[in-house]
Order: C-alpha cells, then structure tokens, then sequence
C-alpha cells in the first residue's frame, strides 16, 4: 500500500464528515476535471472555529487530508486556523506520497477559504450595522 | 484468524505465470544454458528450443513457418520496432503515420517521436465506444501514408477494433498495417492472413507467459530497419543473444492458449457479463466504458458518476480484491486515461471509472463477492462527495 496506515484510517473513517446547514463561513477548492474538490464548512464562536465539517470529491489522500483538518482546525481561534499549512496536514498524516502532495493536499486551502468567507460574511454584517 | 481474502482482477496489469509454463522453461535456467549461435551440441540444444518456441508462436498467430516471427523483450520493444523500424526504413514511400486515439502509450510515443524526425502523425477519433472511425480512416490515408498501427483490442476500456475493414481500406493504398495485439493474442483467435496484417505485435505475459518477452510478426517483404545493432541475431532485425527460457515460456504459453481460447473465452465471457451487470444494474449512475459486445472476456471497464476512481479502487483493496482506475491519482502524469477521453468521456467521468480484468484463476465465486462489495462503496463515497445530488443520499 503506497500510503500511511494514518492516510488509510482516515480515509476508512473519516471524521467531522458532512454538511453545516447553516455554516458561518464555506469554503470550496479543486475542480472535479482535476479530479479533487473539497468543501469545508465552520462554525464560528468567540473567534473559534466551533464546528467544522468537509465533503470531498477525489482520491484516498483527499479525503484522508480534508478528513484531517477538521481534527487540526477544531476549538482553534481563526488566527490559528489560517497558520495550518499543507505540510502541517501532510506531516499529521506520517507523510504523503510525493506524487500527491501538491494535487490532492488541499484541506488546508479549503480551511483558509472557509475562514475567509467567514471574515468577508462578518464585515458585512459589521458595515450593515453602521 | 482465517487470511485475508485476496482477489485479482487486474490481469491487464500482469499475469501470472502458468505453472505449465514455468516447467518447460526450467530447465533452460539450470541445465541447458548454450548460445543458440554457438555450434556445438549445447548451442544447437538451445537453438532448437528457441526455434520450436517460434513455432509455436507462429501457429497461434496463423503465420507461416518461413515468415518472421523477432522475439523482443515485450510489447513496448515490438510497438517501438514496428513503428520507427518501418518508418525509417520506408521513408521513400512516405512521410505520413496514422494511428489511433486509443493505442498503448508505446505506440503513442514512437509516433510522436518520429514527429521530431520529419513524419506527420495523425491520431484518428473513435467513436463513444471507442472503435476507429473508418471514414476518417479513408480520408487521412494518403498516398505519402507509409504505416498504419491500430491496436487489435484497447485492454482499458476492452474494445476490439474492426482490423479486417481498416486492413481492406489501408491496403488500397501503398501503407502497411501494423496491429497492436498485445491485449487480444491469446485471449481471442487472431489470425493474420485473413484479417491482412502487416506486422504484429504479441506479448508473453498477456498469455500467462514470463514477462519481459514478447514478439513482432513482419509480412515477408516488409522491410525495417532495427532497433538494437550487434551480432545480428533474429535475422539481423534484433541483436542480443537470445533470452532462451522466456522465448521457451513464451513458446509454451502461446501453444496452451491456441489450444484453450475457446473454452476459456467462453467461461471469461460468461464470467465478465455477469459482473458488468452486477456493476452497473443495482447502482444508480453507473455506466459501462468501451463496446457491449465487440469486447475483450476479460475487460469490464465501468464508471460511477459523482466519486473518484482512486478512492473506489483503495476501497476494493479493504476487502481484498485488486482493480486498476482510470482516475488521474493512479497514474504517474496526473491525467486521466487518454483512452477514456478518447472515448467522449468528460474528465470527472474518467476519474470515476475502475477497470476489473479477469483471468485463468478467477471463479464466479469471486465475481459474485467483488458484485455484492460495491454498492457499499458507491454510496460510502457518494455520501462524501460535494458533487453528489442531495436526493442520491437519502
């Protein structure tokens, strides 16, 4: 088997797997045509990521990396949160094949994209209140 | 604990070797290890295996004893001699190849190399079931067309292409026809005579022979110029001392398929029918790559909209049965299957296909374990998957 046994637990059992109706910030990377698309969805409390969930499209590492990030973001402030790289997630995993590293490690861009859709949504809603 | 189950149905990757094979070629790795050119009593002892191997590959592929049978180290040394060996040999007949969008990255490669050497190549469409489209076939065929290569039958998406209508439109004119039968010889019956092929390309393993041998058929006449210069053995057109006990596997392994194919096609094509429609009929969105009919008793080629080929195949590897994908992840260029987009496929609908291959060992037994594995799997993913409609997951 060409991945980790921690790349093929997470993917046997992914965690934090599905939708948050009503997410407070959802961020979207990858392409269907490239073969990896990652939604991840927070929820935001006192500048925490509260709750997070993902849905992937792709292969085995996909899954196993978005499947990671929610663990790593989890009770994390925003700050925290955007500071998670792809080789933190990689690192988390014992490794990734090198082949994958760069097409299907995309969790973390969709954890940074889901925090920045959260913070775009806020100022909004800042600026309504004005 | 009871071992894991273990299925394979990934025979197009490769084959294990038939013990009756593995028995005829022993005794060229211990005892009988003379130079076929050499001329005394040791080398004449080889020399006669290698040239009843010949024999014996001669008479699966329904050539004739004088004709050219090259033994080679595989199908990609056949596909490149055929191609680039005729194409500088011929250049005075022409400047122009043609070959198809479905062909082994081999043949691919050697038309595209000999781009870089004045040729134009032409990669001719197939239609949604991947056969050759005959009218641009007619069209592209110029006179200043030197060579033909069409592959007998795709072993991704199992596809046999219909070799004795582009045999009649190619020898109207002035080219020769190659065939790249690496995945149909000893599988179906392929004879050459009556389907017109110039030259031929075989492989060992594809028939449960040693690997790293194989083997081009060349129509008296046809003139090529070698790959490998050296001491000039197979008639000058591959130098290398002979690879002894895998010509004699090989040998072996053709004169067990010729005597086999119709019995073991029959119970391949038995097998592989009962899969495609355990594949395909219990799950919603799930489709069949490559032609219904015209196709190899090995391959079943079938995609699943909405999730990926890599996550399915490591799915599968849980409980033990291997496959190969069609997904970009399981190859070393990130690109889907160009066969699968040869074919009309978008590229998220290649990236969910898996390719099941069936060989000599596998029973109904096991199609019928590997059938009641994937609905599980399907909607594992599909609950996973953003690109899932929500009514699927209910």
């Amino acid at each position: 088997m060409m991945y980790t046994e921690k790349v093929m637990d997470h993917f046997k059992n992914p965690r934090n797997m599905g939708e948050i109706p009503d997410a407070d910030g959802v961020g979207t990377v990858g392409n269907p045509v490239c073969g990896d698309l990652m939604t991840i969805y927070i929820k935001v409390k006192d500048n925490r990521l509260e709750d997070i969930k993902f849905k992937t499209f792709g292969c085995g590492s996909a899954i196993a990396t978005s499947s990671m990030i929610t663990e790593l973001a989890k009770g994390k402030t925003l700050e925290e949160g955007l500071k998670i790289t792809r080789a933190n997630v990689a690192d988390s995993l014992g490794g990734l094949p090198a082949v994958k590293m760069y097409c299907s490690n995309l969790a973390a861009d969709a954890l940074h994209a889901a925090i920045e859709d959260y913070y775009k949504k806020h100022k909004d809603e800042k600026e309504m209140k004005k | 604990m009871s071992t894991p189950r273990r299925v394979y149905m990934d025979h197009a990757a490769g084959r294990p070797v038939e013990p009756r094979v593995l028995e005829a070629m022993l005794p060229y790795m211990k005892s009988s290890y003379g130079n076929p050119s050499s001329l005394h009593s040791f080398g004449q002892e080889t020399k006669r295996a290698v040239e009843e191997a010949r024999t014996k590959v001669v008479e699966l592929i329904g050539a004739e004893k004088k004709e050219s049978v090259i033994f080679t180290s595989g199908a990609t040394e056949s596909n490149n001699m055929a191609i680039k060996g005729v194409a500088s040999r011929n250049k005075d007949r022409g400047t122009r190849i043609i070959t198809s969008s479905v062909e082994h990255m081999s043949v691919v490669n050697s038309c595209k190399f000999l781009t870089t050497k004045g040729f134009e190549t032409v990669f001719l469409p197939v239609d949604r079931y991947g056969s050759v489209n005959l009218e641009s076939l007619e069209k592209e065929l110029t006179d200043k067309t030197v060579l033909v290569s069409i592959v007998y039958a795709n072993s991704e998406i199992g596809t046999i292409e219909p070799i004795r209508e582009i045999s009649k439109i190619v020898h109207c004119k002035n080219a020769y026809l190659h065939v790249d039968a690496t995945a149909a010889c000893g599988q179906i019956p392929v004879n050459l005579k009556d389907e017109g092929i110039d030259l031929l390309t075989v492989s060992s393993n594809d028939m449960y022979g040693p690997r790293g041998i194989g083997a081009l058929y060349i129509r008296e006449g046809v003139r090529l110029e070698p790959l490998f210069h050296g001491g000039g053995q197979e008639k000058g057109l591959r130098s290398g001392t002979e690879n002894v006990a895998s010509i004699v596997g090989f040998g072996k392994a053709a004169e067990i398929a010729k005597k086999e194919i119709p019995a073991e096609s029959q119970r391949l094509i038995n097998l592989r029918d009962k899969l495609i429609e355990g594949l395909t009929k219990p799950i919603p969105y799930a489709f069949l790559n490559g032609h219904p009919t015209k196709r190899l008793p090995d391959n079943v080629s079938v995609r699943y909209s909405f999730i990926e080929g890599e996550s399915m195949l490591l799915s599968l590897e849980m409980m033990g049965v291997a496959v190969s994908s069609g997904s970009a992840c399981t190859s070393k260029t990130l690109e889907p299957s160009h066969v699968l987009l040869a074919t009309g496929l978008k590229h998220e609908e290649a990236h969910g296909s898996l390719m099941f291959t069936l060989g000599r060992q596998n029973t109904e037994e096991e199609v019928d374990y590997t059938i009641s594995l994937m609905p599980d799997i399907v909607r594992r993913l599909r609950a996973m998957s953003p690109l899932t409609p929500k009514e699927l997951n209910e």
